[in-house]
């Protein structure tokens, strides 16, 4: 007979009312938003009475979860930027020069003297003046390589290198290179997120994609340009020995040394080694500051190693003048005064308070240890966002209208039932999308009206063959109960075919594309459960009140 | 009284006019290959990178004018056509300015949007930008890449599944009609230039997937038919299967159009490329489970022996059960 195990009913019901009640908070969307920011707010320690108020807006007993909107139908700033790996390649070469002079240096009377050539910017190319000493030079640099610091890599040496007659040639190994990448796209997240999170907006995703890519989607970014401009401020800073200052831009320099304009002084121009004493990497803090003449300055502090280096460094070279360097410009060239120990110090400069105050923040969030190359970028106006979510909206209320009379027109009292299902499928999408926290598009929207017109297609195929099961009149009970029997294989064919397209969608897409793949899927997911547990409850619950003899569907 | 979209008890012969049906079909597809071969498609920023600036204004958009102040700034082929839409107000006039990838660089600079959005300022002062996207080369590369592989995965997908629970004939049948439903959308929108991005991927595995889920109710009940009536001819089988399916198919297709239609008219310009790609794909899709997918599989025949008896012999009612 027909009939739903009581237990099943329970958990039938349950299951709707969870989830509708997951989807209310959306019905309410500024008010809950208002709600969760302030909460977000009071837990990080901060109270006010008007974060209070916005608290109070929504009953913390229920839920609080909502659907994300995406960039499309929020309006916000997209890019996808490509991190410039090789860069770090080039910096590590430089940075590995000077040990290898040293080492070469050491055995002189072997080696001859030590020159660098020019090459390509990720390989160290070495001249000895005493070509019959580079197997032990060869020997010497070799002994250089440290065992690569990463899982996969262990084991394996960080440089390669090779003797051709006077010249050795060094590059990164393999395994050092896949390191490396590995650092620099995880410290290129981590400043993107510091950067976008110190510009204060809300959510903002910044997440890896690929090998060397970061996408990041800020909801609320005015446009992309905004957003490069947060992320683009690299502040790469350097500290490196002055060797001469000139007025010539094209003075001819050695392979060593490079010539950089002076930010406060123009037409002056520093020539400077390479290879800087310490870097921004060490800095551990910033903070502006006033000099004693009362000028705004900022006060920064290295972190142990680099403390170390600039101690050693200001000890052997009292009297001379070094360069603190921000992006490829001199900031100021100070004359060390006396050894710095403490890895502390101060940088002067012609600032104003605010560009003092400006450059610090840069310093703390770090310099990206890479150039980043913009390959996408999307920008999205809020108007045309709210214009796309009020389309959306009366598109889906006058399709479902239209299902909805068209449902009862055809199947009378069970198209009722279905159309209640449909309601209650509806509400499901959303209170799921809620759950997990899912981001709405405007394909989303899509996806949904689409599952609005799909969903009814599993009571259709029930209803249709009830009809036909009611011909070979065995009557009304048996008729429904083959009906849902003979029909679920169909559904279940027909739903999982499309379960797959969404899926591979979902796997492929990205953005809108996955959004749509998200409400589909889900639409689907929920339609055959509304279809197949429901309607036929409601089907059940009537048949049991009324016992009709006859039923007409 | 009920509203039926078909009448009960029907018995049409879906083979009746195959040559004109299939055979229409056929000459529709190699004519959506010629098109697309000649015409090709109107791959938008997505697939052939450039930047896209959409304008809202509220004097009405005059093309030359717009274009006239951005050529000078020598950024290539560049596109400007106005939209149109119900949405819209009054005093909204909305135009798309198409800028193609620009040499040496992937997505644009800030500065060359805003050279473009000056230029377009000082012609119209009222002017803003809702949205600017832009997409460089590389990416743009990789998304056909992906793209392709979506369409073509899911559709594999689907042929294995459909193997799996159906006999191989039926999956071939599927595969088919899914290859003609994605023809004639691809030939439809090389005919019409419609703009060809990421979204109509999106659109076209939904049609592979509405498309699909229709053909598998027809084959199901057919699946069914073949085991009840044992020695009735494959022929009439798939036509009654057909029949008997009709009134669901109709009913669907029918429920589906209508939340469609009104995407269509009320959604917004930003999603009706997408939404007409997916209306008509319904439509196509209905049609070749109807007519499509089981001619192929009359064609290719299927194998009956499922009791592993010996083949049936003439007396027709010794294998009908209830």
């Amino acid at each position: 007979m027909l009939h739903i195990s009581p237990f099943r009913q329970v958990l039938i019901v349950l299951t709707c009312m969870v989830g509708l009640a997951l989807a209310v908070p959306n019905l309410f969307y500024d008010r809950v938003e208002h709600h969760n920011d302030a909460v977000a707010s009071i837990d990080n320690g901060l109270s006010n009475e008007a974060l209070e108020a916005d608290a109070a807006l929504w009953p913390s007993f229920l839920p609080s979860g909502l659907v994300n909107l995406g960039l499309d139908l929020r309006g916000g700033a997209h890019l996808l930027a490509e991190v410039q790996v090789a860069d770090v390649y080039a910096a590590t070469m430089e940075s590995m020069w000077p040990d290898v002079r040293d080492v070469l240096a050491a055995k002189r009377e072997d080696v001859g003297f030590v020159t660098r050539e020019e090459s390509e910017p990720d390989v160290l190319k070495v001249r000895i003046s005493k070509p019959e000493g580079a197997a032990q030079a060869l020997e010497l640099v070799r002994g250089l390589a440290r065992p690569v610091a990463s899982i996969t890599g262990a084991g394996a040496s960080n440089i390669v290198v090779s003797a051709e007659g006077p010249v050795l040639t060094i590059t990164l190994s393999e395994a050092e290179k896949a390191a490396t990448d590995e650092r620099t796209l995880q410290q290129a997240l981590e400043i993107i997120r510091r950067r976008i999170d110190a510009a204060g907006t809300r959510e903002p995703s910044i997440q890896r994609q690929g090998a060397d890519r970061i996408l990041i989607q800020v909801p609320g970014a005015k446009s992309a340009q905004e957003l490069k401009g947060w992320i683009g401020a690299t502040a790469q800073l350097t500290f490196q020995p002055v060797v001469s200052r000139t007025s010539d831009p094209d003075v001819v320099v050695a392979a060593t040394s490079e010539v950089l304009p002076s930010l406060d002084d123009p037409g002056a121009y520093y020539v400077l080694e390479k290879t800087p004493v310490v870097t921004g990497e060490e800095l551990v803090d910033a903070q502006p500051s006033f000099d004693q003449n009362g000028r705004p300055a900022v006060n920064f502090r290295f972190n142990p190693t680099g403390a170390r280096k600039f101690g050693d460094y200001t000890a052997e070279n009292i009297g001379a003048p070094f360069a603190i360097v921000l992006d490829d410009e001199v900031i100021s060239a100070p004359t060390i005064q006396s050894h710095i120990p403490g890895g502390s110090g101060i940088i002067t400069g012609s600032f104003t308070v605010e560009e003092s105050t400006n450059l610090a923040v840069l310093l703390r969030a770090g310099a990206l240890p890479a150039e980043l190359v913009f390959l996408e970028e999307r920008t999205i106006g809020p108007e045309l966002g709210q214009d796309s979510i009020d389309a959306g909206q009366l598109a889906a209320l006058v399709g479902m209208a239209a299902v909805v009379v068209f449902m009862i027109l055809s199947y009378g009292l069970f198209g009722l039932f279905a159309t209640i299902a449909l309601g209650i499928n509806v509400g499901l999408i959303f209170g799921a999308l809620s759950l997990i926290g899912a981001t709405l598009t405007l394909p989303g929207i899509a996806g949904i009206v689409l599952t609005i017109g799909m969903a009814v297609d599993a009571n259709v195929l029930v209803y249709e063959r009830i009809r036909e099961e009611l011909k070979t009149a065995k009557g009304p009970a048996r008729a429904i109960e083959l009906g849902y029997e003979r029909a679920l294989s169909a559904i279940l064919d027909a739903n999982i075919t499309t379960l797959i397209t969404a899926v591979i969608l979902w796997v492929v897409g990205s953005g809108p594309v996955r959004g749509f793949a998200t409400t589909l899927g889900l639409g689907i997911l929920t339609s055959v459960f509304t279809a197949i547990f429901v309607t036929r409850l409601l089907i059940v619950w009537w048949f049991q009140r009324r016992r009709p003899k006859t039923i007409e569907v | 009284m009920r509203l039926r979209l078909v009448p009960d008890n029907t018995n049409i012969n879906f083979f009746g006019y195959a040559k004109v049906t299939f055979g229409g079909s056929v000459v529709l597809l190699v004519a959506s290959l010629v098109v697309y071969l000649f015409m090709g498609l109107n791959f938008g920023i997505d697939f052939k990178g450039g930047t896209t600036i959409r304008t809202d204004s509220t004097a009405a958009v005059d093309v030359a004018a717009y274009r006239a102040s951005v050529t000078p700034l020598g950024l290539g082929d560049v596109t400007i056509t106005e939209v149109f839409d119900p949405t819209f107000a009054d005093d909204q006039h909305v135009a798309m300015v198409r800028i193609q990838a620009q040499e040496g660089q992937e997505s644009v600079t800030s500065e060359t949007i805003a050279k473009i959005e000056a230029a377009l300022q000082a012609v119209d002062p009222s002017i803003t930008f809702p949205s600017v996207e832009s997409v460089g080369p590389k990416v743009s590369g990789e998304l056909i890449q992906k793209a392709v592989l979506a369409v073509t995965g899911a559709i594999a997908a689907i042929v294995i599944y459909i193997w799996l629970r159906f006999e191989w004939q039926f999956a071939l049948g599927a595969v088919v009609a899914l290859v003609h439903d994605v023809g004639l959308t691809i030939g439809l929108f090389s005919l019409l230039q419609i703009k060809f991005d990421l979204a109509i991927i999106a659109a076209l595995l939904t049609i592979v997937g509405y498309s699909i889920n229709d053909t598998v109710v027809v084959f199901d009940r057919a699946r069914e038919n073949l085991i009840k009536y044992k020695v009735m001819p494959l022929i009439d089988v798939l036509n009654h299967s057909a029949n008997e399916t009709l009134s669901r198919t109709l009913m669907t297709s029918g429920t589906t159009l209508i939340a469609l239609i009104a995407l269509l008219v009320l959604g917004g310009d930003v999603i009706r490329g997408f939404v007409f790609a997916i209306t008509w794909g319904i439509i196509v899709g209905t049609y070749s489970s109807i007519y499509i997918a089981k001619n192929v599989v009359l064609m290719l025949g299927v194998k009956r022996d499922w009791s592993k008896e010996k083949k049936p012999t003439g007396n027709q009612f010794m294998d009908i059960d209830a």
